[in-house]
Protein backbone atom coordinates (compact mmCIF):
# COMPACT_ATOMS: atom_id res chain seq x y z
CA UNK A 1 0.00 0.00 0.00
CA UNK A 2 2.71 2.49 1.00
CA UNK A 3 5.91 2.82 -1.00
CA UNK A 4 9.31 2.24 0.58
CA UNK A 5 10.30 5.95 0.80
CA UNK A 6 7.02 6.77 2.56
CA UNK A 7 7.59 3.94 5.06
CA UNK A 8 11.12 5.22 5.68
CA UNK A 9 9.83 8.76 6.24
CA UNK A 10 7.10 7.48 8.56
CA UNK A 11 9.69 5.51 10.54
CA UNK A 12 11.82 8.64 10.88
CA UNK A 13 8.75 10.63 11.98
CA UNK A 14 7.81 8.20 14.74
CA UNK A 15 11.37 7.86 16.04
CA UNK A 16 11.88 11.63 15.96
CA UNK A 17 8.66 12.14 17.95
CA UNK A 18 9.99 9.82 20.64
CA UNK A 19 13.34 11.63 20.70
CA UNK A 20 11.49 14.95 20.90
CA UNK A 21 9.36 13.87 23.83
CA UNK A 22 12.40 12.46 25.70
CA UNK A 23 14.57 15.53 25.13
CA UNK A 24 11.93 18.18 25.74
CA UNK A 25 10.46 16.61 28.88
CA UNK A 26 13.73 17.54 30.58
CA UNK A 27 13.39 21.27 29.87
CA UNK A 28 12.41 23.09 33.11
CA UNK A 29 9.47 25.55 33.17
CA UNK A 30 12.05 28.29 33.72
CA UNK A 31 13.08 27.92 30.07
CA UNK A 32 9.70 27.24 28.46
CA UNK A 33 9.63 30.52 26.53
CA UNK A 34 13.13 30.13 25.05
CA UNK A 35 12.20 26.52 24.26
CA UNK A 36 9.22 27.73 22.27
CA UNK A 37 11.05 30.44 20.37
CA UNK A 38 14.07 28.19 19.79
CA UNK A 39 12.03 25.22 18.59
CA UNK A 40 10.06 27.63 16.44
CA UNK A 41 13.30 28.69 14.76
CA UNK A 42 13.98 25.00 14.10
CA UNK A 43 10.57 24.65 12.44
CA UNK A 44 11.92 27.24 9.99
CA UNK A 45 13.64 24.21 8.41
CA UNK A 46 10.88 24.60 5.81
CA UNK A 47 13.45 27.01 4.32
CA UNK A 48 14.95 23.91 2.68
CA UNK A 49 11.75 23.25 0.73
CA UNK A 50 11.33 26.96 0.04
CA UNK A 51 14.79 27.23 -1.52
CA UNK A 52 14.07 24.24 -3.76
CA UNK A 53 10.75 25.78 -4.83
CA UNK A 54 12.17 29.23 -5.60
CA UNK A 55 15.46 28.06 -7.13
CA UNK A 56 14.28 25.33 -9.48
CA UNK A 57 13.46 25.80 -13.15
CA UNK A 58 9.66 25.58 -13.31
CA UNK A 59 6.44 27.64 -13.35
CA UNK A 60 6.88 31.29 -12.42
CA UNK A 61 4.00 31.18 -9.92
CA UNK A 62 5.66 28.25 -8.11
CA UNK A 63 8.89 30.25 -7.91
CA UNK A 64 7.11 33.27 -6.45
CA UNK A 65 5.35 31.13 -3.87
CA UNK A 66 8.79 29.71 -3.06
CA UNK A 67 10.18 33.22 -2.72
CA UNK A 68 7.42 34.19 -0.26
CA UNK A 69 8.06 30.95 1.63
CA UNK A 70 11.78 31.80 1.88
CA UNK A 71 10.97 35.21 3.35
CA UNK A 72 8.59 33.77 5.97
CA UNK A 73 10.87 30.87 6.86
CA UNK A 74 13.91 33.15 7.13
CA UNK A 75 12.07 35.55 9.48
CA UNK A 76 11.27 32.47 11.51
CA UNK A 77 14.86 31.23 11.53
CA UNK A 78 16.72 34.51 12.09
CA UNK A 79 14.09 36.09 14.34
CA UNK A 80 13.64 32.88 16.33
CA UNK A 81 17.30 32.14 17.04
CA UNK A 82 18.20 35.77 17.78
CA UNK A 83 15.31 36.42 20.12
CA UNK A 84 16.03 33.14 21.92
CA UNK A 85 19.64 34.17 22.27
CA UNK A 86 18.56 37.55 23.66
CA UNK A 87 16.35 35.90 26.25
CA UNK A 88 18.89 33.29 27.30
CA UNK A 89 21.54 35.96 27.82
CA UNK A 90 19.31 37.42 30.56
CA UNK A 91 19.11 34.25 32.64
CA UNK A 92 21.79 34.64 35.28
CA UNK A 93 22.46 32.20 38.09
CA UNK A 94 23.64 34.34 41.00
CA UNK A 95 22.72 37.64 42.50
CA UNK A 96 25.60 39.83 41.36
CA UNK A 97 25.04 42.37 44.09
CA UNK A 98 25.22 39.71 46.76
CA UNK A 99 28.52 38.35 45.46
CA UNK B 1 27.45 12.05 -5.06
CA UNK B 2 26.41 15.59 -4.25
CA UNK B 3 22.98 14.35 -3.22
CA UNK B 4 24.55 11.91 -0.75
CA UNK B 5 26.65 14.70 0.76
CA UNK B 6 23.60 16.93 1.06
CA UNK B 7 21.68 14.14 2.81
CA UNK B 8 24.59 13.69 5.23
CA UNK B 9 24.62 17.43 5.88
CA UNK B 10 20.90 17.22 6.75
CA UNK B 11 21.68 14.39 9.17
CA UNK B 12 24.33 16.53 10.87
CA UNK B 13 21.82 19.40 11.06
CA UNK B 14 19.23 17.10 12.67
CA UNK B 15 21.77 15.89 15.24
CA UNK B 16 22.65 19.50 16.06
CA UNK B 17 18.95 20.32 16.52
CA UNK B 18 18.51 17.43 18.95
CA UNK B 19 21.68 18.29 20.89
CA UNK B 20 20.64 21.94 20.90
CA UNK B 21 17.23 21.14 22.38
CA UNK B 22 18.87 18.85 24.94
CA UNK B 23 21.12 21.69 26.08
CA UNK B 24 18.01 23.79 26.71
CA UNK B 25 17.38 21.60 29.77
CA UNK B 26 19.68 23.80 31.89
CA UNK B 27 20.06 27.58 31.91
CA UNK B 28 23.83 27.09 32.04
CA UNK B 29 24.01 25.31 28.69
CA UNK B 30 20.93 26.82 27.01
CA UNK B 31 22.78 29.55 25.07
CA UNK B 32 25.18 26.94 23.71
CA UNK B 33 22.21 24.78 22.72
CA UNK B 34 20.59 27.62 20.83
CA UNK B 35 23.86 28.31 19.02
CA UNK B 36 24.19 24.62 18.08
CA UNK B 37 20.69 24.60 16.60
CA UNK B 38 21.48 27.78 14.66
CA UNK B 39 24.65 26.19 13.22
CA UNK B 40 22.57 23.15 12.25
CA UNK B 41 20.20 25.44 10.38
CA UNK B 42 23.10 27.17 8.59
CA UNK B 43 24.46 23.78 7.49
CA UNK B 44 21.02 22.73 6.19
CA UNK B 45 20.60 25.99 4.23
CA UNK B 46 24.08 25.86 2.65
CA UNK B 47 23.62 22.18 1.73
CA UNK B 48 20.30 22.95 0.04
CA UNK B 49 21.91 25.67 -2.07
CA UNK B 50 24.21 22.97 -3.49
CA UNK B 51 21.34 20.93 -4.98
CA UNK B 52 21.75 20.83 -8.75
CA UNK B 53 18.03 21.54 -9.16
CA UNK B 54 18.66 24.96 -7.66
CA UNK B 55 19.65 27.08 -10.66
CA UNK B 56 18.08 30.47 -10.03
CA UNK B 57 20.08 31.93 -7.17
CA UNK B 58 18.88 35.52 -7.59
CA UNK B 59 15.43 34.87 -6.18
CA UNK B 60 16.75 32.60 -3.43
CA UNK B 61 19.37 35.04 -2.20
CA UNK B 62 16.90 37.94 -2.38
CA UNK B 63 14.38 35.99 -0.27
CA UNK B 64 17.02 35.03 2.28
CA UNK B 65 18.20 38.64 2.59
CA UNK B 66 14.71 40.12 2.95
CA UNK B 67 13.66 37.52 5.53
CA UNK B 68 16.91 37.82 7.48
CA UNK B 69 16.71 41.60 7.73
CA UNK B 70 13.08 41.50 8.91
CA UNK B 71 13.91 38.75 11.42
CA UNK B 72 16.98 40.61 12.68
CA UNK B 73 15.18 43.90 13.19
CA UNK B 74 12.18 42.24 14.84
CA UNK B 75 14.36 40.21 17.23
CA UNK B 76 16.41 43.27 18.22
CA UNK B 77 13.51 45.67 18.65
CA UNK B 78 10.89 43.56 20.41
CA UNK B 79 10.39 44.42 24.09
CA UNK B 80 10.48 41.52 26.53
CA UNK B 81 6.93 42.35 27.61
CA UNK B 82 5.84 41.80 23.99
CA UNK B 83 7.40 38.35 23.78
CA UNK B 84 4.06 36.43 23.72
CA UNK B 85 3.03 38.36 20.59
CA UNK B 86 6.44 37.81 19.00
CA UNK B 87 6.30 34.05 19.59
CA UNK B 88 2.74 33.94 18.24
CA UNK B 89 3.77 35.79 15.09
CA UNK B 90 6.80 33.57 14.50
CA UNK B 91 4.62 30.45 14.84
CA UNK B 92 2.30 31.89 12.21
CA UNK B 93 5.13 32.61 9.77
CA UNK B 94 6.37 29.04 10.12
CA UNK B 95 2.91 27.80 9.17
CA UNK B 96 2.73 30.23 6.23
CA UNK B 97 6.06 28.98 4.87
CA UNK B 98 4.90 25.34 4.97
CA UNK B 99 1.64 26.13 3.19
CA UNK B 100 3.45 28.10 0.49
CA UNK B 101 6.01 25.36 -0.11
CA UNK B 102 3.29 22.74 -0.51
CA UNK B 103 1.43 25.07 -2.90
CA UNK B 104 4.59 25.72 -4.92
CA UNK B 105 5.21 21.98 -5.19
CA UNK B 106 1.73 21.37 -6.61
CA UNK B 107 1.99 24.23 -9.12
CA UNK B 108 5.49 23.10 -10.13
CA UNK B 109 4.14 19.59 -10.74
CA UNK B 110 1.32 20.98 -12.88
CA UNK B 111 3.77 22.86 -15.09
CA UNK B 112 5.86 19.71 -15.63
CA UNK B 113 2.76 17.46 -15.68
CA UNK B 114 3.98 15.09 -12.95
CA UNK B 115 1.01 14.06 -10.78
CA UNK B 116 2.07 13.24 -7.21
CA UNK B 117 1.86 9.61 -6.13
CA UNK B 118 1.72 7.59 -2.93
CA UNK B 119 1.35 9.59 0.27
CA UNK B 120 2.31 12.90 -1.37
CA UNK B 121 -1.28 14.09 -2.08
CA UNK B 122 -2.24 13.46 1.57
CA UNK B 123 0.90 15.24 2.75
CA UNK B 124 0.13 18.25 0.51
CA UNK B 125 -3.36 18.53 1.98
CA UNK B 126 -2.05 18.23 5.55
CA UNK B 127 0.64 20.84 5.13
CA UNK B 128 -1.71 23.34 3.45
CA UNK B 129 -4.37 22.70 6.11
CA UNK B 130 -2.17 22.77 9.23
CA UNK B 131 -0.01 25.60 7.87
CA UNK B 132 -3.06 27.72 7.05
CA UNK B 133 -4.69 27.19 10.45
CA UNK B 134 -1.37 28.01 12.12
CA UNK B 135 -1.02 31.25 10.16
CA UNK B 136 -4.40 32.84 10.86
CA UNK B 137 -4.74 31.25 14.32
CA UNK B 138 -1.42 32.87 15.26
CA UNK B 139 -2.44 36.20 13.74
CA UNK B 140 -5.61 36.22 15.87
CA UNK B 141 -3.57 35.27 18.96
CA UNK B 142 -1.18 38.11 18.07
CA UNK B 143 -4.07 40.57 17.70
CA UNK B 144 -5.50 39.52 21.08
CA UNK B 145 -2.14 39.81 22.86
CA UNK B 146 -1.33 43.12 21.18
CA UNK B 147 -4.81 44.30 22.20
CA UNK B 148 -5.75 45.08 18.61
CA UNK B 149 -8.91 43.14 19.46
CA UNK B 150 -10.66 42.13 22.66
CA UNK B 151 -8.95 39.50 24.78
CA UNK B 152 -12.29 38.08 25.91
CA UNK B 153 -13.79 35.11 24.09
CA UNK B 154 -15.81 36.12 21.02
CA UNK B 155 -19.03 34.12 20.82
CA UNK B 156 -22.14 34.16 18.67
CA UNK B 157 -25.26 31.99 18.52
CA UNK B 158 -24.71 28.60 16.93
CA UNK B 159 -20.93 29.03 17.01
CA UNK B 160 -20.11 25.37 17.73
CA UNK B 161 -22.53 24.27 15.03
CA UNK B 162 -21.15 26.70 12.43
CA UNK B 163 -17.56 25.72 13.25
CA UNK B 164 -18.44 22.03 13.01
CA UNK B 165 -20.14 22.60 9.64
CA UNK B 166 -17.12 24.50 8.29
CA UNK B 167 -14.77 21.81 9.62
CA UNK B 168 -16.80 19.11 7.85
CA UNK B 169 -16.87 21.13 4.63
CA UNK B 170 -13.09 21.56 4.87
CA UNK B 171 -12.69 17.83 5.37
CA UNK B 172 -14.74 17.18 2.21
CA UNK B 173 -12.56 19.62 0.23
CA UNK B 174 -9.47 17.86 1.55
CA UNK B 175 -10.72 14.46 0.38
CA UNK B 176 -11.47 15.90 -3.07
CA UNK B 177 -8.00 17.42 -3.26
CA UNK B 178 -6.36 14.10 -2.35
CA UNK B 179 -8.30 12.47 -5.21
CA UNK B 180 -7.37 15.15 -7.79
CA UNK B 181 -4.13 16.61 -6.43
CA UNK B 182 -3.36 18.82 -9.43
CA UNK B 183 -6.59 20.85 -9.21
CA UNK B 184 -5.49 24.42 -8.43
CA UNK B 185 -9.03 25.56 -7.64
CA UNK B 186 -9.40 22.88 -4.98
CA UNK B 187 -5.96 23.70 -3.60
CA UNK B 188 -6.96 27.34 -3.21
CA UNK B 189 -10.28 26.31 -1.63
CA UNK B 190 -8.54 24.12 0.97
CA UNK B 191 -6.08 26.92 1.72
CA UNK B 192 -8.94 29.42 2.10
CA UNK B 193 -10.89 27.06 4.36
CA UNK B 194 -7.79 26.48 6.53
CA UNK B 195 -7.26 30.24 6.89
CA UNK B 196 -10.90 30.70 7.91
CA UNK B 197 -10.75 27.81 10.40
CA UNK B 198 -7.65 29.29 12.04
CA UNK B 199 -9.58 32.49 12.79
CA UNK B 200 -12.75 30.73 13.95
CA UNK B 201 -10.89 28.35 16.25
CA UNK B 202 -8.96 31.03 18.14
CA UNK B 203 -11.50 33.89 18.51
CA UNK B 204 -13.60 32.01 21.14
CA UNK B 205 -10.56 31.45 23.36
CA UNK B 206 -10.02 33.88 26.25
CA UNK B 207 -6.83 35.74 27.15
CA UNK B 208 -6.08 33.62 30.21
CA UNK B 209 -5.98 30.50 28.03
CA UNK B 210 -3.39 31.98 25.68
CA UNK B 211 -0.50 29.87 27.08
CA UNK B 212 -2.27 26.75 25.77
CA UNK B 213 -3.05 28.33 22.41
CA UNK B 214 0.51 29.52 21.84
CA UNK B 215 1.97 26.14 22.80
CA UNK B 216 -0.49 24.38 20.50
CA UNK B 217 0.23 26.70 17.55
CA UNK B 218 3.93 26.10 18.22
CA UNK B 219 3.25 22.40 17.81
CA UNK B 220 1.23 22.99 14.61
CA UNK B 221 4.07 24.97 13.03
CA UNK B 222 6.27 21.91 13.56
CA UNK B 223 3.69 19.44 12.28
CA UNK B 224 3.16 21.57 9.16
CA UNK B 225 6.91 21.45 8.46
CA UNK B 226 6.79 17.70 9.04
CA UNK B 227 3.97 17.27 6.50
CA UNK B 228 5.94 19.37 4.02
CA UNK B 229 8.82 16.94 4.58
CA UNK B 230 6.58 14.13 3.29
CA UNK B 231 5.62 16.26 0.27
CA UNK B 232 9.27 16.76 -0.68
CA UNK B 233 10.47 13.38 0.63
CA UNK B 234 12.98 15.28 2.73
CA UNK B 235 14.08 13.71 6.02
CA UNK B 236 15.50 16.99 7.41
CA UNK B 237 12.01 18.48 7.42
CA UNK B 238 10.42 15.33 8.83
CA UNK B 239 12.88 15.09 11.74
CA UNK B 240 12.92 18.79 12.65
CA UNK B 241 9.18 19.17 12.18
CA UNK B 242 8.38 16.27 14.46
CA UNK B 243 10.83 17.52 17.13
CA UNK B 244 9.02 20.85 17.20
CA UNK B 245 5.63 19.15 17.03
CA UNK B 246 6.52 17.00 20.04
CA UNK B 247 7.85 20.03 21.92
CA UNK B 248 4.65 22.00 21.37
CA UNK B 249 2.47 19.07 22.35
CA UNK B 250 4.35 18.54 25.62
CA UNK B 251 4.05 22.22 26.48
CA UNK B 252 0.35 22.11 25.61
CA UNK B 253 -0.14 19.16 27.96
CA UNK B 254 1.82 20.85 30.76
CA UNK B 255 -0.31 24.00 30.40
CA UNK B 256 -3.59 22.03 30.38
CA UNK B 257 -2.52 20.00 33.43
CA UNK B 258 -1.61 23.22 35.24
CA UNK B 259 -5.22 24.37 34.75
CA UNK B 260 -6.71 20.92 35.42
CA UNK B 261 -8.61 21.17 32.14
CA UNK B 262 -8.70 19.08 29.00
CA UNK B 263 -7.45 20.48 25.71
CA UNK B 264 -11.01 20.24 24.37
CA UNK B 265 -12.32 22.34 27.24
CA UNK B 266 -9.68 25.01 26.63
CA UNK B 267 -10.33 25.13 22.88
CA UNK B 268 -14.12 25.03 22.94
CA UNK B 269 -15.10 25.96 26.51
CA UNK B 270 -14.96 29.77 25.95
CA UNK B 271 -13.64 30.10 29.51
CA UNK B 272 -14.08 33.60 30.87
CA UNK B 273 -16.99 34.49 28.59
CA UNK B 274 -19.18 35.34 31.58
CA UNK B 275 -16.78 37.99 32.92
CA UNK B 276 -19.16 40.87 32.35
CA UNK B 277 -22.29 39.22 33.67
CA UNK B 278 -22.37 36.78 36.54
CA UNK B 279 -19.48 36.53 38.93
CA UNK B 280 -19.36 32.96 40.14
CA UNK B 281 -19.48 32.57 43.92
CA UNK B 282 -19.43 36.27 44.61
CA UNK B 283 -21.93 36.54 47.45
CA UNK B 284 -21.48 36.45 51.20
CA UNK B 285 -17.73 36.65 51.06
CA UNK B 286 -17.49 39.34 53.72
CA UNK B 287 -15.56 42.46 52.99
CA UNK B 288 -12.07 42.92 51.66
CA UNK B 289 -9.96 45.46 53.49
CA UNK B 290 -7.95 48.09 51.67
CA UNK B 291 -4.55 49.10 52.99
CA UNK B 292 -1.90 51.58 51.92
CA UNK B 293 1.73 50.94 51.00
CA UNK B 294 2.67 52.59 54.32
CA UNK B 295 0.73 49.95 56.27
CA UNK B 296 2.43 47.27 54.24
CA UNK B 297 5.90 48.70 54.86
CA UNK B 298 5.54 48.07 58.60
CA UNK B 299 4.75 44.40 58.06
CA UNK B 300 7.38 43.90 55.36
CA UNK B 301 10.06 45.45 57.57
CA UNK B 302 9.32 42.97 60.35
CA UNK B 303 9.31 39.94 58.02
CA UNK B 304 12.06 37.39 57.66
CA UNK B 305 10.82 35.67 54.54
CA UNK B 306 8.91 37.16 51.62
CA UNK B 307 7.51 35.40 48.55
CA UNK B 308 6.44 37.40 45.51
CA UNK B 309 3.78 35.87 43.23
CA UNK B 310 3.81 37.58 39.83
CA UNK B 311 0.98 37.33 37.29
CA UNK B 312 -0.12 38.89 34.02
CA UNK B 313 -0.84 42.16 35.88
CA UNK B 314 2.89 42.57 36.47
CA UNK B 315 3.52 42.27 32.73
CA UNK B 316 0.75 44.74 31.87
CA UNK B 317 2.06 47.32 34.35
CA UNK B 318 5.66 46.59 33.27
CA UNK B 319 6.42 46.38 36.98
CA UNK B 320 9.25 43.82 36.81
CA UNK B 321 12.06 46.37 37.28
CA UNK B 322 10.26 48.06 40.17
CA UNK B 323 9.78 44.62 41.74
CA UNK B 324 13.46 43.88 41.37
CA UNK B 325 14.28 47.13 43.21
CA UNK B 326 11.82 46.29 45.97
CA UNK B 327 13.28 42.82 46.45
CA UNK B 328 16.79 44.32 46.46
CA UNK B 329 15.80 46.63 49.34
CA UNK B 330 14.29 43.71 51.23
CA UNK B 331 17.35 41.55 50.64
CA UNK B 332 19.61 44.35 51.89
CA UNK B 333 17.66 44.28 55.18
CA UNK B 334 18.44 40.57 55.44
CA UNK B 335 14.98 39.39 54.37
CA UNK B 336 14.87 36.23 52.28
CA UNK B 337 12.95 36.88 49.05
CA UNK B 338 11.79 34.28 46.55
CA UNK B 339 9.41 34.28 43.59
CA UNK B 340 6.67 31.68 43.18
CA UNK B 341 6.00 30.89 39.52
CA UNK B 342 2.77 29.18 38.46
CA UNK B 343 3.10 27.35 35.11
CA UNK B 344 0.25 29.29 33.49
CA UNK B 345 0.97 32.72 35.01
CA UNK B 346 1.00 35.21 32.15
CA UNK B 347 0.17 34.71 28.51
CA UNK B 348 2.64 32.08 27.37
CA UNK B 349 4.63 29.23 28.91
CA UNK B 350 7.52 30.69 30.92
CA UNK B 351 6.30 34.29 30.56
CA UNK B 352 7.07 35.38 34.15
CA UNK B 353 10.54 33.83 34.10
CA UNK B 354 11.52 35.83 31.03
CA UNK B 355 10.24 39.12 32.46
CA UNK B 356 12.00 38.63 35.81
CA UNK B 357 15.20 37.53 34.08
CA UNK B 358 15.04 40.76 32.07
CA UNK B 359 14.86 42.68 35.35
CA UNK B 360 18.02 40.86 36.50
CA UNK B 361 16.34 38.63 39.06
CA UNK B 362 18.65 35.59 39.35
CA UNK B 363 16.88 32.43 38.17
CA UNK B 364 17.61 30.47 41.35
CA UNK B 365 15.11 32.79 43.07
CA UNK B 366 12.34 31.73 40.69
CA UNK B 367 10.72 28.74 42.39
CA UNK B 368 8.25 26.35 40.73
CA UNK B 369 4.84 25.71 42.25
CA UNK B 370 5.43 22.18 43.59
CA UNK B 371 8.62 23.23 45.28
CA UNK B 372 7.35 26.40 46.94
CA UNK B 373 3.88 25.30 48.04
CA UNK B 374 5.14 23.42 51.14
CA UNK B 375 7.05 26.58 52.15
CA UNK B 376 4.07 28.94 52.38
CA UNK B 377 3.11 28.04 55.99
CA UNK B 378 6.58 29.21 57.08
CA UNK B 379 6.46 32.37 54.96
CA UNK B 380 5.88 35.69 56.75
CA UNK B 381 4.64 37.80 53.87
CA UNK B 382 3.37 36.95 50.39
CA UNK B 383 3.05 39.72 47.80
CA UNK B 384 0.57 38.83 45.06
CA UNK B 385 1.26 41.06 42.10
CA UNK B 386 -1.27 41.01 39.29
CA UNK B 387 -2.01 37.32 39.77
CA UNK B 388 -5.52 36.09 40.52
CA UNK B 389 -6.77 32.67 39.46
CA UNK B 390 -3.41 30.99 40.14
CA UNK B 391 -3.68 31.92 43.86
CA UNK B 392 -7.42 31.26 44.24
CA UNK B 393 -8.06 28.97 47.25
CA UNK B 394 -11.49 28.11 45.77
CA UNK B 395 -9.59 25.73 43.49
CA UNK B 396 -8.80 23.66 46.60
CA UNK B 397 -11.84 24.31 48.79
CA UNK B 398 -14.96 25.03 46.74
CA UNK B 399 -16.19 22.06 44.73
CA UNK B 400 -18.72 24.26 42.92
CA UNK B 401 -16.02 26.58 41.59
CA UNK B 402 -15.30 26.34 37.85
CA UNK B 403 -11.60 26.11 38.65
CA UNK B 404 -11.99 23.46 41.37
CA UNK B 405 -9.11 20.99 41.10
CA UNK B 406 -6.70 23.37 39.38
CA UNK B 407 -3.31 23.26 41.11
CA UNK B 408 -2.76 26.69 42.71
CA UNK B 409 -0.13 28.50 44.76
CA UNK B 410 -1.28 28.09 48.38
CA UNK B 411 -0.46 31.66 49.39
CA UNK B 412 -3.30 31.89 51.94
CA UNK B 413 -1.25 29.61 54.23
CA UNK B 414 1.31 32.38 54.78
CA UNK B 415 1.09 34.67 57.83
CA UNK B 416 0.28 37.81 55.82
CA UNK B 417 -0.82 38.15 52.21
CA UNK B 418 -0.74 41.45 50.33
CA UNK B 419 -2.63 41.57 47.07
CA UNK B 420 -1.90 44.43 44.69
CA UNK B 421 -4.78 44.80 42.29
CA UNK B 422 -6.38 47.56 40.27
CA UNK B 423 -9.88 46.94 41.61
CA UNK B 424 -12.06 44.20 43.04
CA UNK B 425 -12.99 43.02 39.55
CA UNK B 426 -12.52 39.28 39.17
CA UNK B 427 -9.80 37.96 36.87
CA UNK B 428 -10.09 36.82 33.28
CA UNK B 429 -11.88 33.64 34.23
CA UNK B 430 -14.59 35.76 35.88
CA UNK B 431 -14.35 33.81 39.12
CA UNK B 432 -14.49 35.53 42.50
CA UNK B 433 -11.42 34.98 44.64
CA UNK B 434 -12.08 34.15 48.35
CA UNK B 435 -8.42 34.93 49.05
CA UNK B 436 -9.27 38.65 48.98
CA UNK B 437 -11.69 38.21 51.87
CA UNK B 438 -9.52 36.14 54.20
CA UNK B 439 -8.49 37.59 57.56
CA UNK B 440 -4.78 37.46 56.76
CA UNK B 441 -5.21 39.13 53.36
CA UNK B 442 -4.68 42.85 52.86
CA UNK B 443 -5.60 44.50 49.59
CA UNK B 444 -3.68 47.43 48.12
CA UNK B 445 -5.52 48.94 45.18
CA UNK B 446 -3.68 50.65 42.35
CA UNK B 447 -1.37 50.18 39.40
CA UNK B 448 1.12 47.40 40.20
CA UNK B 449 4.19 49.43 39.26
CA UNK B 450 3.11 52.54 41.14
CA UNK B 451 2.22 50.62 44.29
CA UNK B 452 5.50 48.67 44.26
CA UNK B 453 7.51 51.90 43.94
CA UNK B 454 5.55 53.50 46.80
CA UNK B 455 6.00 50.40 48.90
CA UNK B 456 9.72 50.41 48.26
CA UNK B 457 10.01 54.09 49.26
CA UNK B 458 7.98 53.44 52.39
CA UNK B 459 10.20 50.51 53.38
CA UNK B 460 13.37 52.52 52.79
CA UNK B 461 12.06 55.36 54.98
CA UNK B 462 10.70 53.10 57.66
Amino acid sequence: MLEAPAIAALTILVLALFVGVEVISKVPPLLHTPLMSGSNAISGITIVGAILAAGAEHAALAKWLGFAAIVFAMINVVGGFLVTNRMLAMFKPKDRKAD
Amino acid sequence: MTTTLIQLAYLIAAVLFILGLRNLSSPKTASLGNAMAAVGMLIAIVATLLYQEVVDYGMVIAGILVGSVIGLVAARRVAMTDMPQMVALLNGFGGAASTLVAGAEVIGRISTDQPPTGVVPIAVVLSVLIGGITLTGSLVAFAKLQELMTGSPIQYPGQQFINAAIALGTLALCVLLVMSPLDVGLLAAVAGAALLLGVLLVIPIGGADMPVVIALLNSYSGLAACATGFVLDNSALVISGSLVGASGLILTKIMCDAMNRSLGNVLFGAFGAQTEQAVVGGEDQGTATAYTPLDAAVIFSNAQSVVVVPGYGMAVAQAQHAVRELTDSLAESGIEVNFAIHPVAGRMPGHMNVLLAEADVPYDRLIEMDEINPQFPETDVVLVLGANDVVNPAAREDESSPIYGMPVLEVDKATHVFVIKRSMNPGFAGIQNPLFFKDNTMMIFGDAKKVVIELNDAIKNY
